[in-house]
């Protein structure tokens, strides 16, 4: 096996671990594809996000009802990417944002971004957000999906430390470690997902 | 938190804890769960190295800290960051709410943050009319419930679901089920629309790097990702312990964090935050940005060349998880603010001795902490050097003065052992003594205790002492009181199989009680004189070991000698070269005599193990007691949780009687559940512990030291 293949591998087994989706894909259309299936059969937002069957206060209430169709928000795709995504969406009747998240604070059902580095020993995907749009999808988005091209896998956060240290002296910058989706214990030790961030985490495996 | 104004009252406290069965369920499974999770997370990874590590570079960045500080000031300056320095607690609520002012902030959200904790924050800025939310869940619901985290990690471990559905009811005028998944939604969704109003987000920081000048936030449930992103003002407050050279010191760091905390390799969100980034409603589209490093007591122990190890840790709770006594009482007992072992000795640094003066007598010195901490900090050791400060400043309890005072004169301390064996022979029986010494209270009655035996090993030494004609090994045996008054037949054992592999041995006479019960009471001093005298008392022969039966006296000569000659020169070198020679019963028989199968009759009978803590921790043995029980002629049965604590603890189990008697409950429990017929170990204080339980319980098995019976079974 190819190292490559070899820290894929490792990747996807620890992704899973921490109850990430690990899905290959062939190419970047193949991605769209994806995303416009999973926000499909994905619930509506106001039934799933935050329990809306669940009664709360009216301050909560309100701010959840700010949100009405289902929204697909993908900053810091590129121009033609985020173009053919666009195209998708308005077919398939989802709305398509790539700013203006501020907007979308209760939710959006699905956030798309790209990883710039994967740690296979941890499943981690590093995302360097320094655009606050990009930031809040990875956020607010019930579901994350995120494209990781395989290249881009490193044993450790020791191997992508340079490339880390590169980004950071590029003030100001702000950059995250994802793995798995959001989680809390904090009831009687029992784990649950989805507690202030994304609900699932999605990772596309991108061969290139 | 700590109100009690003495033992007394603490202890009271301590029993509320020991009759709530939801905490103590709730614990029991954590602390078991807890262990097989952290096994799991290092399986592959050289654990004891990377602390290493750890250990070393923290150690570095306090000694280099004003260096450091510069560094990190300079950096997070020049990419827009502010940096202010806090003396202590009140100065940093100040320029927090100082900040709030000028920045004509009203709403606060925050993400966990011990150092704001220990600040008490939020009730700085309250005063100051701000309101404060927090988000992380568990911290969420304390600060609703207005109490104190009970784990630093898991804040409201010691909470119900149920508890947590009432509260949650209120909070949103409308019923909510017991439901975890569904309670969590609840959060998230009353809490969304705070991160949308609020104008400052508060977070504490895991790292602060001073090559980058940006911090590093461990978190796992994306709330520090909002509170950092969403309010046009960002404050964190972090202690100057949280300074490190460079981003590989946080990610070595990182390694070990998660998998020590919640045997996480990783958790779900580390954020690496460097400078003013992009902030849509702040000023030119920037957030503001504040870092308050705070002092508060941590720079008179960095002073301190015994106590600066104590900036090395990195607040993973891991103390806590392990600490026999925190799985009893939980953490609002077993700490102030911080909790666990590392709470203890903060509690004294950070909150004063007012605080600490309870809490820091309540470890049972079983090494469980420092066994697995993250920066390899000795923790029982400090916070017994913290016991004995207090005691200095405050005055010694007559208790401790007087058997510090006996054990300095050992002629004195054996005469009184003689003549205690008079004063119990009318209420004596099978070697047990039948009603408890006046001075004993009740709540002592859960073991039997001990009789002084006939007759000392050192009057049966001369009539013993075998000859051996061509020694393969000299050593000099040590006894420790126990096994010299109470079990003088195991060291007899001892002698018996030593004699038969011809080994010559020596009992210095002038050897004394080890010093580890006056240690153990915060009596540095007569500690200290008691070790000079058995120096001195094993300095003149030529011995290849120096053999007891006894782990705990066996790890205390073997560790804490050297560090108690520390200030004398010629002693250290000294104590440096018996700790040397120190070993173990087990250790000695299995791996140097190395004992074989058929010099032993074989039997079929079933022998369960009780690890004491000074053997499996102190001193890193496992296996050797195990293999000799199965070259012994028996058949091993493991036990269940075999390395945790019998509750003895030396003096532990005399002050605080409830703790012992239910740390004895469940290792009894465990022992009875193997079906073994006999119970070996390898230190007569468990015996004590573990045979006075037995007898109490009506018990048929046998609690034997592992000399005992090799004794017997050899052909």
């Amino acid at each position: 096996m190819s190292s490559k293949e070899s820290l894929s591998q490792t990747f996807t087994e620890k992704a899973k671990l921490v109850s990430a989706f690990v899905t290959e894909i062939a190419s970047e259309e193949e991605a769209l594809s994806h995303v416009l299936d999973l926000c499909g059969k994905k619930e509506a937002c106001q039934l799933l996000v935050s329990g809306c069957e669940r009664d709360l206060s009216e301050k909560a209430e309100n701010l959840c009802d700010a949100k009405q169709s289902k929204i697909i928000a993908a900053p810091g795709l590129k121009k033609d990417l985020y173009k053919k995504l666009e195209a998708k969406c308005k077919k398939s009747g989802f709305e398509c944002i790539d700013s203006g998240l501020r907007d979308h604070l209760a939710g959006v059902d699905i956030g798309f971004t790209f990883a710039d580095y994967g740690i296979a020993e941890t499943g981690t995907l590093m995302i360097d957000c320094p655009s606050e749009d990009l930031r809040l999808a990875t956020m607010v988005s019930e579901y994350h999906i995120c494209i990781l091209p395989k290249s881009k896998i490193r044993k450790d956060s020791y191997s992508i430390e340079k490339m880390m240290l590169t980004r950071m002296n590029k003030t100001p910058d702000y950059m995250a470690y994802v793995t798995g989706a959001s989680r809390t214990a904090d009831i009687e030790r029992v784990l649950a997902l989805g507690v202030h961030g994304p609900l699932e985490l999605h990772i596309l495996l991108l061969e290139d | 938190m700590q109100k009690a104004k003495n033992l007394k009252e603490y202890r009271e406290e301590l029993h509320e804890s020991l009759d709530n069965d939801f905490l103590r369920t709730t614990l029991d499974n954590f602390a078991v769960a807890y262990r097989a999770g952290r096994a799991n997370a290092f399986k592959d990874i050289d654990v004891r190295a990377l602390i290493r590590e750890i250990a070393d570079s923290k150690d570095d960045a306090t000694a280099r800290f004003d260096e450091l500080y510069k560094q990190f000031k300079a950096n997070a300056e020049a990419s827009g960051a502010h940096v202010h320095f806090a003396k202590d607690a009140d100065e940093a609520n100040a320029i927090i709410a100082g900040i709030a002012k000028a920045s004509d902030c009203k709403k606060i959200v925050k993400s966990k943050s011990m150092t704001a904790e220990e600040t008490l924050l939020n009730h700085a800025l309250e005063d100051e009319g701000l309101e404060v939310v927090e988000t992380d869940l568990g911290e969420w619901i304390i600060q609703l419930r207005h109490e104190g985290p009970s784990h630093m990690v898991m804040p409201a471990i010691h909470l119900s679901r149920y508890q947590v559905g009432d509260l949650f009811s209120e909070v949103t005028g409308k019923k909510q089920d017991a439901e975890i998944e569904k309670l969590v939604k609840v959060a998230r969704r009353e809490l969304r629309q705070k991160y949308v109003e609020a104008d400052m987000g508060i977070t504490g920081a895991n790292f602060a790097v001073a090559e980058t000048g940006g911090i590093g936030l461990v978190t796992n449930e994306g709330n520090a990702r909002l509170v950092t992103t969403l309010p046009r003002v960002h404050v964190a407050l972090m202690g100057m312990d949280k300074i490190i050279p460079s981003l590989h010191d946080a990610l070595r760091i990182l390694k070990v964090l998660p998998r020590n905390a919640t045997g996480q390799a990783i958790t779900s969100y580390v954020t690496w935050i460097t400078g003013a980034n992009e902030c849509a409603t702040g000023t030119d589209g920037k957030k503001e940005i504040h870092y308050v490093i705070m002092d508060n007591g941590r720079s008179e122990m960095s002073k301190d060349p015994l106590f600066s190890q104590v900036n090395r840790c990195v607040r993973c709770g891991a103390c806590a998880n392990v600490c026999p006594v925190y799985r009893l009482v939980g953490g609002h007992k077993m700490g102030h603010i911080y909790i666990g072992a590392i709470g203890l000795i903060l509690t004294y640094f950070f909150h004063g001795k007012d605080k600490a003066r309870n809490l820091i007598q309540n470890c049972i010195n079983c090494e469980a902490c420092k066994d697995v901490c993250a920066g390899g900090i000795d923790l029982p050791r400090l916070i017994k050097e913290i016991h004995a400060r207090i005691q200095d400043e405050e005055g010694h309890p007559l208790p401790s003065l007087l058997l510090s005072k006996v054990l300095k004169n050992r002629k004195l301390f054996h005469t009184l052992l003689r003549t205690a064996k008079w004063a119990q022979k009318p209420v004596e029986s099978e070697g047990f003594i039948r009603h408890l010494p006046m001075i004993l209270g009740k709540e002592h009655g859960f073991k039997a205790l001990p009789a002084i035996a006939e007759k000392p090993f050192r009057d049966r030494w001369p009539d013993i002492r075998p000859n051996i004609a061509n020694p393969k090994h000299r050593v000099a045996l040590f006894s420790g009181c126990v096994q010299d008054f109470v079990y003088p037949e195991q060291m007899e054992a001892a002698v018996r199989v030593f004699e038969a592999n011809d080994v010559s041995m020596e009992y210095p006479m002038e050897q004394s009680c080890c010093g580890l019960p006056v240690q153990m009471m915060g009596e540095m001093k007569a500690s200290r004189d008691v070790a000079v005298q058995n120096l001195r008392a094993f300095e003149t022969g030529d011995y290849d070991y120096v053999i007891t039966l006894c782990a705990s006296c066996a790890a205390h000569l073997k560790h804490n000698y050297p560090k108690l000659m520390k200030d004398s020169p010629s002693l250290t070198l000294k104590a440096q070269q018996f700790a040397d020679k120190v070993i173990d019963y087990s250790s000695f028989v299995h791996d140097v005599l190395k004992v074989k199968a058929e010099d032993f009759k074989k039997t079929d009978i079933k022998a369960t193990y009780h690890a004491p803590c000074h053997l499996c921790r102190g001193l890193d043995v496992h296996d050797a007691p195990r293999e000799l029980i199965e070259t012994g002629g028996m058949e091993y049965v493991e036990c269940d949780e075999e390395e945790v604590c019998c509750g003895f603890g030396g003096t532990f189990s005399m002050k605080f009687p409830e703790l012992s008697s239910e740390l004895l409950r469940k290792k009894l429990d465990n022992v009875e559940a193997t079906g073994a017929e006999v119970l070996l170990t390898d230190c007569p204080g468990c015996i004590m512990q573990l045979r006075g339980g037995l007898k109490t319980k009506g018990s048929s098995i046998q609690v034997r030291h592992v000399a005992e019976v090799l004794a017997d079974n050899k052909k």
